[in-house]
């Protein structure tokens, strides 16, 4: 794609970040390649783009893409209330947030339940290892049961599903994806950018350096094996101009709140994500088997997002010039006439 | 026990002797949950309509209904608000506490009371009137469900005829706390003519409290410290407010959405221009708060110390990565999770120091409601040109009860966003400009915020050099933490100056914070009066210290650190910058019962200190009066 622009006119180098300092072969670095291949084909302004995230592995991540857009890297499971913070300062950013399963699912539970119960319009991305790998491979709840750590222990406490849970709190969009599929992830995450309200995003990502050895139920082999796609995703960009034909009955489409395309073309089980009920006990029955189901498990493209909801005016917050902010000195007097 | 700390009788009685005049406190004690708050404040504004300073003091318990609630009206012709140690005319509604109420009051005073409550044989110094509340609450109401509520009412009617209310006064006071609310004006208006009738029928006067019209409160306002805050957060332009609801912080940010629901609504479109969410917690309020001061916008939450605690990373976080945020402590007593319903000045410490590692944070401090509406606007503007969290310390006695105050002042001065990184700018600084640049040799680099067309920089917690870029190297932490120190001492020439009254030939000084003031100003008035003993004082309005401190202490033979903690926090802090020779000056006056100090309790303590019969108020200890008394830590 050198020397290609984007529909903003954008080289792919803009999309870039710094080195990565993951370790080789690390899932994550595949998850920031195709976020910069989907912000790059979805023409994003990289000046309208918040990072965000927490701590860990993950949530170094964020310094490796989109190298000219603002990052926060906040504390410890804390990041979604930064980025509601942000949003809500300013409704015309994009925000992806990274976080990882120990981020999510342990120190960070309490503030993911709320931001998925909001629907404020963020993308967020757990790079889902099982493990905590900057703190050396110890388990992390999402870490299935039964799974071993290369030291030999055994993980004995039934793993969180984050996607279930996504999808029983209300988020409108959520997703599982590998990070060795390229063209499912990119799919998932062009869709995520056409959403407006709570994206969330599953990635299993192995961690090569402490959680891909034989045993491991997150390893490259084991996920590889036990992949479960529910559909096969493709996304038509608004901006694009092309038709799709397929038969009809084998491909559900959804259009999405900018105007673009999500086909979800079946497999040989029927799969409907637009049915709440039917997504939670296909994860259940998925999860049951020991598999991953992956793509888009749940959707619901017209919900009102947080911000609409709360009623706020059509320009950012953030920047409201003093005479819409501060009431005049009749307002002043009328209050105190109040209190006299 | 009753919240009158006075445990001794010691005052002769002078019952029925000599009139007093627009000088003395009334408490109420009666059940919560029972709508004794409406026939208090109703009592209350007719003090205030009769033209006569006075103030209330609700002490109630961390419950919604039937635990004892005691509220205090104090009516004083000098105008002195601080709590009165000693209570003058009970009115004991509540027969938990009937008994030790009255047990606990000094010679001399009067009691109204629930006539089958029998307290009149409890005491012979005390004026008793008994009075059938149930009786005479059922023919003004007769929906039995309402009595409860309205039988309270009766006693503001015997008030006013004993103490010598206007009926029409109080009328109008009934109609004002009670608005619209014509049904429930209706059924209280008779209450208060049943009250007044009964004790016109029945009482022959025999204390000596009266109240006589004055003209000290004229265009004055009643308002909450709490709902001042608010006021000042809207006029300061905040956009975004996180909060989870705590005692007693509550209200402000409630009186809040309020306030912005009826003037920040955009006049063309009806939509908010502002976002106020209620937060999982007190930590996701903060760090929704640093979110959007981060993208720019004024954002603030308020909490109590429990939530400051919770607060502590993020702090951390946002002292070093250095977005502005607005915090209000409404502070109680603690520890977590301590008496939620009482005061405390306890969350200094904690707060100066907030977080891990090396931190120091900017904090406020108002003594009055005027003072939290006039230090909440600045609060936006100090965060924002400092850009680095700012607490705004309240207490409980300033939140959430009512203060008389004169009306407050249009803000004269537009806003103060603080260094944001223009294109000019941009251009002045050529290549070089680096988000953590200290550029004029204040501390305080240029800011750039997400979507605003200027360069992006990666905020982190950890290590960073001039450019935000991650550093582990320890020149670079280095810098940044000089610089951070650098930017504190910028802050403390811009902070709130102290107040100082020097007073020729005083030998001691007072230094003093918060709601404190208020019995400081009675205590000094005690003090010259009673012994002759001058003081100057010293009011702090905010940390860090301003240099003045230690000119004031050089002036000075003895210095007294009135606070409301036990551990002499401001002290604490003071004795980290002074030198060892001031610091040998510092004593301490230190009150910490969860009720609102009171200026005796301060006066008794710094007589005892400088060496006088406190009883007497003769000095028994000659010359140096005073070193190594009482009162040190």
């Amino acid at each position: 794609m050198a020397g290609k622009l984007n529909r903003i006119g954008l080289e792919p180098v803009i999309y870039k970040g710094s080195k990565t300092t993951l370790c080789a072969g690390c899932g994550h670095n595949a998850i920031s390649e195709r976020i910069i291949d989907a912000f790059f084909e979805m023409g994003i302004d990289p000046q309208q783009v918040v990072k965000l995230s927490g701590i860990g592995c993950s949530s170094k991540s964020p310094a490796y893409f989109l190298g000219t857009s603002h990052g926060f890297n906040a504390v410890h499971g804390r990041m979604p209330s930064v980025g509601t913070g942000a949003m809500l300062a300013n409704k015309k950013l994009i925000a992806i947030g990274i976080s990882g399963d120990g981020d999510t699912g342990a120190i960070g539970i309490g503030q993911f339940v709320h931001l998925m119960r909001r629907n404020i319009p963020i993308i967020y991305i757990i790079e889902d290892n099982g493990c905590y790998g900057l703190t050396k491979g110890q388990f992390s709840p999402t870490a299935d049961l039964g799974s071993k750590l290369k030291t030999g222990v055994v993980n004995d406490l039934p793993p969180i599903d984050t996607c279930a849970l996504a999808v029983e709190l209300g988020a409108t969009f959520v997703a599982r994806s590998f990070s060795g599929d390229k063209k499912q992830l990119l799919s998932i995450l062009k869709a995520a950018l056409a959403h407006r309200g709570t994206v969330m995003i599953d990635v299993i990502s192995p961690c090569v350096t402490f959680n891909d050895h034989e045993g491991s139920t997150k390893s490259y082999s084991y996920v590889k094996d036990h992949d479960d796609p529910l559909e096969e995703v493709s996304f038509v960009p608004f901006f694009e101009d092309i038709n799709v034909d397929y038969e009809p009955g084998t491909t559900q489409e959804v259009t999405m709140h900018d105007g673009s395309k999500l086909l979800l073309k079946k497999l040989e089980e029927g799969y409907d994500p637009t049915d709440k009920i039917g997504a939670m006990k296909r994860l259940h029955e998925t999860a049951r088997r020991g598999e991953f189901a992956t793509g888009i498990i749940y959707i619901e493209p017209d919900r009102d997002d947080f911000l609409e909801q709360l009623n706020v005016v059509d320009e950012p917050l953030a920047t409201l010039p003093l005479d819409r902010v501060r009431p005049g000195p009749e307002a002043l007097e009328e209050i105190m006439e109040g209190l006299r | 026990m009753s919240p009158s700390d006075v445990a001794v009788q010691q005052q002769q009685s002078s019952a029925g002797k000599q009139r007093v005049v627009n000088d003395f406190s009334i408490q109420v004690a009666t059940v919560n949950g029972s709508g004794s708050q409406t026939a208090n404040l109703v009592l209350l504004r007719s003090l205030l309509l009769m033209g006569i300073p006075a103030s209330g003091k609700n002490m109630f318990p961390s419950n919604i209904a039937g635990l004892p609630t005691w509220y205090t009206i104090r009516a004083s012709k000098r105008g002195y608000v601080s709590r009165k140690k000693e209570v003058d005319f009970l009115v004991a509604m509540n027969p938990e506490t009937a008994k030790e109420d009255v047990l606990t009051l000094d010679a001399g005073a009067a009691v109204v009371y629930d006539e089958p409550l029998k307290l009149k044989d409890l005491r012979d110094d005390l004026v008793f009137y008994p009075v059938p509340f149930d009786k005479l609450v059922g023919p003004v109401c007769p929906d039995a469900k309402l009595r409860r509520l309205v039988r309270n009412m009766i006693y503001d009617g015997v008030l006013a005829k004993l103490l010598g209310i206007d009926p029409a006064l109080m009328d109008k006071a009934l109609n004002k706390q009670l608005g619209k609310k014509a049904k429930a004006v209706a059924l209280n208006a008779g209450a208060l003519k049943a009250g007044w009738d009964y004790a016109e029928a029945n009482f022959t006067k025999q204390d000596p409290f009266a109240l006589e019209p004055m003209n000290e409160t004229a265009g004055k306002i009643l308002i909450e410290g709490n709902q001042a805050a608010a006021i000042g957060c809207m006029m300061a332009g905040v956009t975004v407010v996180a909060w989870y609801p705590i005692t007693p912080s509550s209200s402000l940010c409630e009186s809040l959405i309020g306030y912005m629901k009826k003037y920040r609504m955009d006049k063309a479109t009806g939509k908010a221009t502002f976002a106020i969410v209620q937060a999982e917690d007190e930590i996701a309020s903060l760090g929704m708060v640093i979110g959007a001061s981060w993208a720019g916008a004024r954002s603030m939450t308020a909490t109590a110390g429990p939530g400051i605690s919770l607060m502590s990373e993020f702090t951390g976080l946002a002292y070093y990565a250095e977005t502005p945020a607005v915090i209000f402590d409404v502070q109680r007593v603690g520890p977590s999770t301590g008496l939620p319903t009482r005061t405390a000045q306890g969350d200094l410490l904690s707060t100066a120091f907030l977080s891990h590692g090396d931190t120091k944070h900017l904090m406020l401090i108002p003594c009055s409601v005027e003072e939290s509406y006039e230090m909440a606007i600045e609060a936006f503007d100090l965060a924002e040109q400092f850009q680095t969290p700012i607490f705004v310390m309240l207490d409980l006695d300033l939140g959430m009860n009512n203060w008389m105050s004169t009306p407050f002042k249009y803000p004269t001065k537009g806003i103060n966003r603080g260094k944001m990184l223009t294109s000019d700018k941009l251009k002045e600084l050529g290549a070089t400009w680096g988000r953590y640049k200290d550029v004029e040799g204040d501390g305080i680099p240029y800011r750039t915020i997400p979507g605003d067309g200027m360069p992006s920089y990666f905020t982190r917690g950890s290590g960073h050099n001039a450019k935000a870029q991650y550093s582990e190297r320890p020149d670079d932490y280095v810098d940044n933490m000089d610089r951070l120190a650098r930017k504190f001492e910028t802050a403390r020439k811009a902070v709130p100056a102290p107040v100082i009254e020097k007073v020729p030939g005083a030998k001691i000084g007072i230094i003093a914070y918060g709601t404190t003031h208020w019995a400081i100003t009675e205590s000094r008035d005690q003090l010259r009066e009673e012994t002759d003993v001058k003081s100057s004082y010293y009011r702090l309005r905010a940390y860090p210290f301003n240099e003045s401190l230690n000119e004031f202490i050089d002036a000075h033979e003895r210095l007294y650190i009135v606070e409301q903690n036990r551990d002499a926090q401001m002290r604490q802090l003071m004795k980290l910058e002074l030198t060892p020779e001031r610091c040998a000056k510092l004593r301490s006056v230190l009150h910490y019962s969860g009720l609102p100090i009171d200026a005796r309790s301060v006066s008794d303590d710094i007589l005892a200190q400088e060496g006088f019969d406190v009883a007497k108020k003769t000095v028994h200890v000659t010359a140096d009066a005073g070193g190594g008394m009482t009162g040190g830590e």
